[in-house]
């Protein structure tokens, strides 16, 4: 019999039913049911179904879920608790700074492409708290928005920094 | 008014509402005459025959009947009320925008209302979401359907408050008199009106309204941005399979389809999850396993027989312009030969658009249950009945037994494969005996969508020596839209079509020169037949960039002929006060300062300039400005700021309108400098943002939104109606930056090279 593949995705242990080069984007929809990361293209061109895996922003579309055994997966759902964990706040907030921000600032059109946005900007502000805008640009330029809000995502994730550094919005 | 909007079928129907086709809004013959004030609020006595009360609402095969108020409107027990709404949200926040209408004309507040999802079964057909038709044509019906709730749910609340209507006050859905109230919810609350809908019933004016006007935030952004939003490729249904289709890599001559000559299913033997499902010339593959699914389509060998010849991307122009079409004069005044001939300046320009593609973000997904005599079909079409009338004709089955409902998938634009895929599913559904869920892969959305049709387009335009325009010419060639969907093409044999009738398909009134004032003007199209090319279909503001690129191109050249400055040329040559609003608005937002166009050129390798354009899709009236970047030994193009001012009437939720605006802006941008569907000899080639790339965050131009509100008159489309100014500022920017014309999008590097005479 095969050996059992765990694999740990936002702080939960999950036994994979799927065969190990599966891509990890369908076991975290049609197993964990989850619903950040998305599929978009496949090919690991768009940032749909973007995931973090040990902080680090990953197209769950081609990475076989049996690469992240051993690892530490968070998606969408997970981001807060992820962002709670790393300031050490003694209670999750509803929602990343990020995420409140893209509210804030009413960024989003269709907002299927948001999943990627959000997990690859919080990447960003993880490793970079304030990045210039031409930081932003690089940082998010291999997520695609068709809806064309680009100029309110880096509005969003300007505001984002300055919301984690403790000061206004 | 009607001279611009005489174009549009959809708005000459709503023309017949207003009075007279005046400037006044359409909705003034209903505006409440008599009007009282009773307190803090203006009630108005209205006469309604006795309501009668009772039974409950029932689900039955739509569409529900529209002359019924209950159709539009239930009230709830808990004081609450659900808004049935025919409208599709697309991301484009007109969800919220009707909402903020029935808020109004209810007196009561966003947090006591909801809309429920789009179902064949529950609401109303108020057409497909198309056209930037949700606000325009659907805030009226929505806005007259509530306000006849109101006025009913008025004489109840005078009963039982045994006071006249005249002095009751309405706040948060509780109607007061004399210290007395009743709420609505106590009222009539799981009850149905059983009252006609007469559209009589008085609206409030402008001046009454709280929500209206203002930028509420979108009510399904917070599901949205935490992952709990449902879009269609979340849905999940017991016992369903998934299924993938399997095609060419890319479409071939839309007439032909695609023929199997064998299928080999011992090429999927290792993947036992799969198997394979066939009708005619359509195949599919499910498993229980959505992997298994994808793997198999992937790798199941199928021969198809050699497709017809396309001209592929190099000769498709040159294609198009010397084949036989079907040409007919779109409107002609004057004598524009004459007019021509005794000219002082004359611009000709010469333009060639391509095919562009919808490419939503995620490719479109359906799940299908179908049964002997039963289907229910969900996925993300902008037309919950027109859906289902195509699943009849692919299925076999009466429309009643149907049942369409709507979820929203990723930014549509137009009529991209939702319905090829509901058929597919549908198809996989019927053939498996069980329910399936069906996605298209990348290059099935990219590789068989509805292409927004690659357009040639000859103008000419002549001026006085006084600057003022006195002839214009427009001649175009392109086809028109796909009537019929490659599944039912591939399982049925069914004949290729064209969609029938619409002045959209072909060259615009409006953005030919229709905003300016030109005595002698000649509008000719030469159709030719979508059968032959690639399947087509409408992208968010049809052709209008390719128009406007030529047109506004050829106005701009005269500006420079005459050595006037493009943004005072325009004023000379506009007389109605709308257009005027926007060209002057957008010019203010860029501080335009007067100048002749290419008056700064530079030796320099990357050369700055601006340009202006004004243009619109049925309704609305849009302008921009743009200031772009060109390199001159790379051939690359960025746009580094661009404009946008838009009238659209009556912006129900400007800050909606603001972001459509931008988003316009940034996409009228991509498709300017990157989007271009190719074709080699037998099939399209560009399957993935790789072979179709689109504009990224490092070439995105910071973008300000201008919106004209107008309160006083009717909405108006606000969905697309900024492109065609957009695409052509950026062509004339470049002009400016150069001193050469483009005459081909997108303007890519090879081909600015080749414009620059440095390839």
């Amino acid at each position: 019999m095969a050996r059992e593949l765990k694999i740990r995705v936002n702080e939960r242990v999950w036994t994979v039913a799927s065969a190990p080069d599966t891509p990890l984007l369908y076991v975290l929809a049609n197993e964990l049911m989850l619903q950040g990361p998305r599929f978009g293209c496949g090919l690991a061109q768009c940032g749909s179904c973007s995931v973090l895996v040990d902080g680090v922003e990953r197209r769950s579309c081609v990475t076989p879920v049996s690469a992240v055994e051993g690892k530490a997966v968070t998606t969408l759902e997970g981001l807060p608790a992820w962002y709670a964990a790393q300031k050490k706040l003694s209670k999750t907030p509803d929602l990343h700074p990020v995420q409140q921000a893209i509210l804030d600032e009413q960024a989003m059109q269709c907002g299927y492409c948001y999943n990627g946005m959000i997990i690859k900007a919080s990447e960003l502000l993880s490793k970079t708290p304030q990045p210039d805008e031409a930081r932003i640009r690089s940082h998010m330029n291999g997520h695609l928005c068709r809806c064309g809000t680009y100029p309110r995502i880096i509005r969003a994730i300007q505001r984002a920094s300055r919301v984690m550094a403790g000061g206004a919005a | 008014m009607n001279r611009i909007f005489s174009n549009s079928p959809a708005e000459q129907s709503l023309a017949h509402l207003s009075n007279g086709g005046s400037a006044a809004p359409a909705l003034r013959g209903l505006l409440r005459r008599d009007l009282l004030r009773a307190g803090g609020a203006l009630i108005v006595g209205f006469r309604l025959r006795d309501i009668a009360l009772g039974q409950e609402r029932v689900e039955k095969p739509g569409p529900p009947d529209a002359k019924q108020v209950d159709t539009w409107l239930a009230i709830h027990p808990d004081n609450t009320a659900t808004v049935y709404i025919g409208f599709a949200e697309l991301g484009q926040g007109s969800s919220t925008g009707l909402l903020q209408i029935a808020a109004d004309e209810l007196d009561m507040e966003m947090g006591q209302i909801k809309s429920v999802r789009l179902d064949t079964n529950v609401t109303p057909n108020q057409g497909g979401t198309y056209s930037s038709a949700s606000i325009a044509r659907g805030g009226p019906q929505v806005r007259t359907a509530v306000a006849e709730a109101r006025a009913a749910l008025l004489q109840l609340a005078s009963k039982r408050l045994d006071a006249p209507v005249e002095r009751l006050t309405v706040s948060k859905g509780i109607v007061t008199s004399n210290g007395k109230s009743v709420s609505y919810g106590q009222l009539i609350g799981g009850k149905l009106f059983k009252l006609a809908f007469t559209g009589n019933a008085p609206v409030k004016t402008p001046t009454e309204y709280k929500v209206v006007g203002t930028p509420v935030p979108r009510r399904e952004m917070p599901e949205k941005v935490s992952g709990k939003y449902v879009y269609m490729q979340h849905v999940r249904v017991a016992g369903m399979l998934h299924g993938r289709v399997v095609r060419p890599r890319g479409q071939r001559m839309y007439g032909a389809g695609a023929k199997v000559l064998a299928v080999d299913e011992s090429s999927i033997r290792g993947i036992p999850g799969a198997r394979v499902l066939r009708k005619a010339d359509f195949i599919g593959v499910i498993a229980e396993n959505e992997w298994d699914a994808v793997r198999g389509a992937q790798q199941l060998k199928v021969t198809w027989e050699t497709p017809p010849a396309l001209p592929g991307s190099e000769k498709l122009h040159e294609h198009m312009r010397s084949a036989k079409s079907d040409d007919n004069i779109v409107r002609e005044r004057g004598d524009v030969d004459a007019a021509f001939s005794k000219a002082t300046h004359v611009a000709t320009q010469s333009c060639l658009g391509p095919y562009q593609a919808h490419a939503p973000f995620s490719p479109n997904c359906a799940i299908a249950d179908v049964k002997a005599d039963t289907a229910l079909v969900m996925c993300s079409t902008q037309d919950v009945y027109g859906t289902r009338n195509t699943l009849s004709r692919v299925l076999g089955l009466p429309l009643e037994k149907i049942r369409v409902q709507y979820y929203e998938g990723s930014g549509t634009y137009g009529h991209s494969c939702y319905d090829d895929v509901a058929q597919a599913a549908a198809l996989l559904s019927q053939l498996a005996g069980k329910p399936v869920r069906l996605q298209f892969m990348r290059w099935d959305e990219h590789g068989w969508d509805n292409y927004g049709p690659a357009h040639v387009g000859e103008v000419r335009a002549a001026a006085d020596a006084n600057g003022k325009l006195v002839a214009y010419e427009y001649r175009g060639w392109q086809h028109g839209w796909s009537n019929v969907e490659t599944s039912e093409q591939l399982a049925l044999g069914r004949a290729t079509a064209e969609w029938p009738g619409g002045a959209v398909q072909g060259v615009s009134a409006l953005n030919c020169g229709g905003m300016y004032e030109i005595a002698n003007l000649k509008l000719v199209n030469h159709k030719l037949p979508v059968t032959s090319y690639l399947k087509g279909g409408w992208l968010r503001s049809p052709l209008d960039l390719s128009f406007s690129f030529a047109s506004e191109q050829a106005i701009d050249q005269l500006a420079f002929l005459l050595g006037m400055d493009s943004h005072e040329f325009r004023q000379r040559n506009i007389k109605d006060e709308r257009w005027l609003g926007v060209l002057d608005a957008a010019a203010k937002a860029a501080n335009w300062k007067p100048r002749k166009a290419a008056a700064n050129l530079s030796g320099a390798k990357v050369v700055t300039g601006r340009g202006i354009g004004v243009g619109t899709h049925l309704t609305s009236y849009g302008a921009a400005v743009a200031e772009i970047e060109v390199n001159k030994e790379t051939g690359r193009v960025v746009a580094k700021h661009l404009y946008g001012a838009m009238d659209c009437g009556q912006a129900v939720n400007p800050g909606n309108v603001e972001a459509q605006i931008g988003g316009q802006l940034v996409q009228t941008a991509s498709r300017m400098f990157k989007e271009e569907v190719t074709i080699n000899t037998t099939n399209v080639t560009s399957l993935d943002w790789s072979t179709y790339p689109i504009l990224r965050f490092e070439e995105c131009p910071e973008v300000t939104a201008v919106v004209v509100q107008h309160l006083d008159q009717r909405s108006t489309g606000a969905g697309e109606e900024v492109m065609a100014a957009c695409a052509a500022a950026i062509a004339n920017a470049f002009f400016d930056a150069t001193g050469v014309r483009m005459r081909q999008f997108p303007f890519t590097p090879a081909r600015v090279l080749a414009a620059l005479g440095r390839a």
